[in-house]
């Protein structure tokens, strides 16, 4: 995987995340406000524009590029949440100009390491952490295989544990209000880690 | 069908927003070179004073941009609509409003808030500008008594802000304003009725559920799930609710003074919050409470929602003499 590669994998999330922005909004509002997709399009919306300008670059650097241009066009919770997430991904492959096979464990690890570090959730709070901590899991237990076995380990992980989420009660973030009500609903952020696994699976 | 709004494209509706204001009011404000979603103060932030930088999602107008100005808050970071806004316009206003004693970063309790103004809070410290957080949790609807730190920040807001504000201008040190905005927050309460959902500009769908002829006491300012929905009730039994609630919270005694908000959400008409505000004067009257000071109106608004909250702040001489003080922002004037 080089550079170029990245920037596709995450071009091709923008597309993923555009096309499931409505559905994504919807879902987030039967316990949230109603504005995940909104915060998921165009978020990936000024990545696609960050990395379209952007010339070459390291996985690190378009990492990095990521970073910045998701956390400044949305804020919210998933900016802070993402950007840490990119952020922690380009750090684990700082120093490599191609990636192989063995660094694809590393980057879905980094990612789900930078979620619960700077969202301070845990397993079982319905939050996007519930798709990225099996994900890192899977990703983990498929390391050694090519990198498209081990991302797609990883999206299927994560769409369980988007699916487990309908029977968890919410512990942080705006449904937590909601006490027992979030029963039988998936959270919007962990639906939403899955599809962006999927759609980096499907770039590769 | 998408809802009716007086908008261009969705996208652009919190940056044509801002526009509008700063053409309206421009004498107290202008948008930082950094980020034009860091708003300033053009009289407030001075030297040797302590900086208060208030912020959050949009769609609560005149909360936040319209407490920016001497006397109040000296900048506001301003999201997309009810998302916080990333670090980047909230270090603008630190950068912009920094005298050299600290600034106080002061917003409603929301996960997506803290982690936003924390990670701006950390690049300021990298500038050696000392920045503290003290959050907003007036609703009282929105957790228990023993979890009062989880709550809410919501209309509040506006007591909350001002009598920091007010500490700031007053040339007070970075620990008693944060002192005063602690104590601020501690003594106001307030509680919210919605009557219909609010649709984001990007979506133009109600983001909630709330059939005709229902209401839901308690919820929040981006349709946050409240404690009890049923049938719309009349104004005096509703406030009767709200204010069942407020006054046991508060716990004051008979004689004590306070300070009353009633705020209408974007689509309820002011006679109905001066019905509400008749019963609000009745029982804090029946329970022996002075009312210094009342607002009637919009401060703390969910896009079209209709509904209303009823503030109370429970004032002592120092709260009574800061919510008293003179101050000229873009949208709120004490004289």
């Amino acid at each position: 995987m080089t550079g170029d590669d990245i920037k596709a994998m995450l071009l091709a999330v923008a597309d993923a995340m555009d096309a499931a922005r409505d559905e994504l909004c919807a879902l987030d509002g039967e316990i949230g406000d109603a504005d995940h997709g909104i915060a998921m399009s165009g978020g990936f919306g000024a990545v696609r524009t960050a990395l379209s300008g952007m010339d070459g670059g390291t996985p690190t650097e378009v990492f990095n590029a990521a970073a910045k241009s998701f956390l400044n066009a949305v804020g919210a919770s998933s900016g802070p949440l993402y950007a840490t997430a990119f952020m922690r991904a380009g750090a684990a492959v700082k120093g490599s100009e191609v990636l192989s096979d063995a660094d694809a464990p590393a980057l879905v690890e980094a990612m789900a390491e930078g979620i619960s570090h700077r969202g301070k959730a845990e397993p079982g709070d319905k939050t996007m952490l519930d798709a990225w901590a099996p994900a890192a899991e899977a990703a983990r237990a498929a390391a050694g295989q090519p990198a498209a076995e081990v991302f797609a380990a990883a999206a299927t992980a994560a769409e369980k544990g988007a699916e487990a989420t309908s029977q968890m009660q919410a512990k942080l973030g705006r449904a937590a209000r909601l006490g027992a009500r979030s029963l039988g609903h998936r959270d919007p952020g962990a639906v939403s880690a899955a599809m962006m696994l999927r759609a980096m699976t499907a770039a590769l | 069908m998408q809802t009716k709004k007086i908008i261009n494209n969705g996208d652009d509706a919190v940056d044509e927003m801002l526009d509008g204001i700063l053409l309206a009011h421009g004498d107290t404000l202008r948008a930082s070179e950094a980020s034009g979603r860091a708003i300033i103060a053009r009289h407030g932030p001075r030297e040797g004073k302590v900086g208060l930088v208030i912020g959050g999602g949009s769609g609560h107008e005149p909360t936040f941009v319209g407490f920016v100005g001497q006397g109040l808050a000296d900048a506001a970071a301003i999201g997309n609509v009810f998302a916080s806004p990333p670090p980047d316009p909230a270090l603008a206003c630190v950068q912009e409003v920094s005298g050299g004693a600290g600034v106080l970063f002061m917003y409603g309790n929301y996960a997506g808030d803290v982690m936003n103004f924390d990670m701006a809070a950390e690049m300021a410290a990298m500038d050696d500008i000392e920045v503290r957080t003290v959050l907003t949790t007036d609703d009282v609807a929105s957790a228990p008594r023993d979890q009062a730190e989880k709550r809410r920040g919501v209309a509040g807001n506006f007591f909350i802000f001002k009598a920091a504000g007010a500490a700031a201008d007053e040339m007070m040190s970075l620990d008693d304003v944060e002192r005063v905005a602690r104590h601020a927050n501690a003594r106001t309460y307030t509680m919210g009725v919605a009557l219909s959902p609010c649709s984001l500009p990007q979506t133009r769908r109600w983001n909630f559920d709330l059939p005709e002829g229902e209401m839901e006491i308690g919820m929040g300012i981006h349709g946050e799930p409240g404690i009890e929905r049923g049938p719309i009730k009349p104004a005096d039994e509703i406030v009767d609710e709200m204010m069942d609630r407020i006054l046991d919270e508060m716990g004051a005694a008979s004689g004590d003074r306070v300070a009353v908000l009633v705020n209408g959400l974007g689509a309820t008409p002011l006679m109905e919050l001066y019905i509400m505000n008749r019963r609000v004067q009745a029982r804090l009257g029946e329970a022996g409470l002075e009312t210094h000071a009342t607002w009637v109106g919009n401060y703390c608004t969910s896009l079209e929602m209709a509904g209303a909250s009823v503030t109370v702040m429970h004032l002592d001489d120092e709260l009574q003499r800061l919510i008293d003080r003179p101050c000229h922002c873009a949208m709120f004037r004490v004289v």
